[in-house]
């Protein structure tokens, strides 16, 4: 199958799989149990499923917009009609979808093609519409995780290449000591550790992605202020990263040496530095490169809880934000970007690994 | 398998064991703090609730073994005030040393349960009052840092155990059903299964735990959280069930089994259970340590267990501020080295397990 065909159907897969991660969201969402008394209440809908006198309302998605004064009567109404709360549960979850799939078609004229796309996810508590804050914050945690996986790749290879060559010598003993720890450190408590060290010594800066001062800055000095910002949180990240992927490398070599074609490579008088490089490395690496869109579906997870700690304004600290206020139409997009991020990750992981090792069939 | 050279499963596990020191340490130290939940109550000197507001974040309660004549006693502590400090407009505490008050071991203190069972006012140690016994400090309310660790264990030990034991069935039954039916049936069962894989874990946690209704008691809101992570939880489990089931019925010996005429019933009871039992165990020592990570790291943001009640991930809440890491580090290096630790040991007795269990896992690896 050709690699476009497959990156086609593989997409034409993750449609449903979107489709039904974001009904579960939202029937989570608009999902209210209160546990003595069993009441369940889904939408406007009522099921009692013990005791019918006890009943408590369900998150309401319009309290806080209500009580916002930069909020017009014109906006509130347009929401109020976008969410149907009045409507069954089913019919709010089509609402929903109807409106993330809008297209306005006039901007092709202008040649944005991406423009075309204007889904309305509705407004944020904070009166912003969440597709704004949604543009601003994916960028961010997209960059912490590349950086991460890059970061993490860089040390962990050759480690785990050094660690396998050098098998059983203490150099070895060392790393494998040295990855346990970075497997066990929990990240929010590395994470806490590092932030202190940083606050005493004044930099690298926590929290935010800019300075207060970033826009006054000339271009080359906005990058490297970007980079003094995500220092903390890929050093956090790529401790505990490193580890695990350092092990898998080291132990696929170790395998990957045993094997005969690299006895015959060496008996045929290769040196031994091609024979490692040239013929085992480069068959150790594919099971990582599978491993890759996993990897990046632990990272979005792992970089979560990172980046609420150390207040990072990535996806993760926008779901903890939205959650704490149970801000339901930013909640809702969240969890559902999240989960596209990562479909995407592992068909980025799937076309990578076919690129990289030509034998594997696409089905 | 010829029983003369390696008896019973059993036999080989411990004496590889008994082989590796490291692994004997983390077997031991996890032995050691899961005894030490079982008999919490009697070891902490105070409830987990109790609290003296006048020495909030007091550091941890210093035992005298000397006189003031230089001379060995009996291990006393003495009281402390709060004063304020006018030249650094902080709080700080006083000793008073008018009065000593030995600590007393096997003394009276408040009820407890044993073992949520046996009521019982017996402390393993404690002071009289007014004094106080603050093994590990205070933190902000004024509650017994070293009492809430060990209430504190009940919570986040078993909670990994209590999700795999509701996440480990449903994976078995899913999965066992789906590489057993093969065809459609797996194609299906396995989509709906990498769905909820495809949700990423962290996102969903949080918000299923924002739902959880704020007038909870702390048992229903413990069942509720555990019930989440093994609904996040299962479907990984049944993936690989599912996997071990497709190569098990490939097997000759299940085969032969089915040629000889046995029931799908009794294959499965006789085959196929006995392999993910060997599993189970590799499961658990692998996987408690994510629960252990998902409830602390849910706790500390402050939608897990609730204080009063203590679990190490919102004793850790208290870190949360800079300040009191650098001014109060038993807060964060208690509960957070407690963490640390067990998931150490638990990944070293994990990635053994799975190497003397696995026979296809290469014993280079180790």
């Amino acid at each position: 199958m050709p690699i476009y065909l497959y990156i086609l159907k593989r997409i034409l897969i993750a449609i449903p799989t979107l489709l039904i991660v974001s009904f579960i969201s939202f029937f989570i969402m608009r999902f209210d149990v209160t546990i003595g008394p069993w009441d369940l209440k889904i939408g406007q809908q009522q099921v009692h499923l013990l005791d019918r006198h006890h009943f408590k309302n369900p998150i309401d998605p319009l309290a806080e917009l209500r009580q916002n004064p930069q909020i017009s009567p014109a906006a509130y109404a347009h929401e109020q009609q976008r969410l149907g709360l009045d409507k069954p549960f089913l019919q709010q979850y089509w609402l929903w979808l109807t409106h993330l799939f809008q297209f306005d078609w006039s901007e092709l004229k202008t040649g944005k093609f991406w423009a075309v796309f204007k889904p309305d996810l509705g407004k944020s508590f904070s009166g912003e519409e969440v597709t704004t804050i949604l543009k601003e914050r994916i960028p961010n945690t997209l960059i912490l995780n590349v950086v991460t996986l890059l970061a993490c790749w860089l040390i962990a290879l050759p480690l785990g290449i050094y660690a396998a060559l050098n098998w059983r010598r203490p150099a070895d003993s060392t790393l494998t000591v040295l990855s346990s720890v970075g497997m066990a450190a929990p990240s929010f408590v590395v994470a806490l550790l590092l932030a202190v060290l940083a606050v005493k010594n004044g930099w690298p800066p926590i929290g935010g992605i800019t300075s207060d001062h970033f826009e006054t800055l000339p271009w080359y000095k906005q990058v490297g202020d970007i980079a003094s910002h995500l220092i903390l949180p890929v050093i956090v990240l790529t401790i505990s990263g490193i580890a695990g992927l350092q092990r898998q490398m080291r132990g696929n070599l170790l395998d990957v040496l045993e094997a005969e074609y690299v006895r015959v490579a060496r008996a045929k008088g290769l040196p031994e530095k091609q024979v490692v490089y040239k013929h085992a490395v480069r068959t150790a690496i594919n099971p990582l490169v599978t491993m890759l869109g996993y990897e990046f579906a632990g990272l979005l997870s792992g970089a979560a809880l990172v980046e609420m700690v150390l207040r990072y304004p990535g996806l993760g600290y926008t779901a903890l934000e939205a959650v704490r206020q149970t801000d339901t139409n930013l909640v809702m997009a969240v969890l559902v970007m999240s989960a596209a991020l990562l479909v995407l990750g592992n068909l980025l992981g799937d076309v990578l690994l076919k690129v990289v090792d030509p034998r594997i069939e696409l089905q | 398998m010829i029983p003369t050279q390696e008896k019973t499963m059993r036999q080989k596990i411990w004496r590889e064991f008994s082989r590796d020191k490291v692994i004997l340490a983390s077997l031991f130290f996890l032995i050691f703090v899961y005894s030490l939940t079982l008999i919490a109550g009697f070891l902490a000197p105070y409830k987990e609730d109790f609290s003296d507001r006048d020495l909030a974040y007091i550091s941890p309660t210093p035992v005298f073994i000397m006189n003031e004549h230089q001379q060995l006693t009996w291990p006393y502590v003495v009281t402390y005030k709060r004063h304020f400090d006018p030249e650094t407009y902080g709080f700080g505490f006083l000793p008073d040393y008018s009065r000593k008050y030995p600590v007393r071991f096997l003394t009276k203190g408040q009820d407890y349960k044993l073992l949520g069972l046996i009521p019982s006012n017996i402390h393993l140690f404690g002071v009289a009052e007014p004094a106080r016994i603050f093994l590990l400090g205070t933190d902000m309310n004024g509650r017994d840092n070293f009492s809430r660790l060990l209430y504190g264990a009940q919570v986040s030990l078993t909670i990994g155990f209590i999700g795999l034991m509701i996440a480990f069935p449903i994976g078995l039954i899913y999965g066992g059903i789906s590489g057993y039916f093969g065809g459609r049936v797996d194609n299906a069962m396995m989509r709906v299964a990498e769905i909820i894989m495809s949700i990423p874990s962290f996102y969903l946690l949080i918000s299923l735990a924002a739902i959880l209704p704020s007038g909870l008691s702390s048992t229903q809101r413990f069942a509720l959280i555990v019930a989440i992570l093994a609904f996040i939880g299962w479907a990984g489990i049944s993936r690989i069930i599912r996997g071990m089931v497709l190569s098990i019925k490939e097997y000759e010996f299940v085969e032969a089994s089915r040629s000889l005429g046995a029931s799908s019933l009794w294959i499965i009871v006789k085959h196929l259970l006995p392999q993910t039992a060997t599993y189970f165990i590799i499961a658990a020592t692998l996987n408690v340590p994510g629960y252990l990570l998902a409830e602390s790291g849910l706790s500390f943001l402050g939608l897990g267990i609730q204080p009063p009640d203590a679990s190490w991930g919102n004793m850790l809440r208290e870190a949360q501020d800079l300040t009191n890491i650098t001014l109060r580090p038993w807060l964060l290096l208690a509960p957070g080295g407690l963490i640390f630790l067990t998931i150490l040991a638990f990944n070293v007795t994990g990635d053994k397990l799975r190497d003397i269990l696995d026979p296809r896992s290469h014993s280079k690896r180790a």
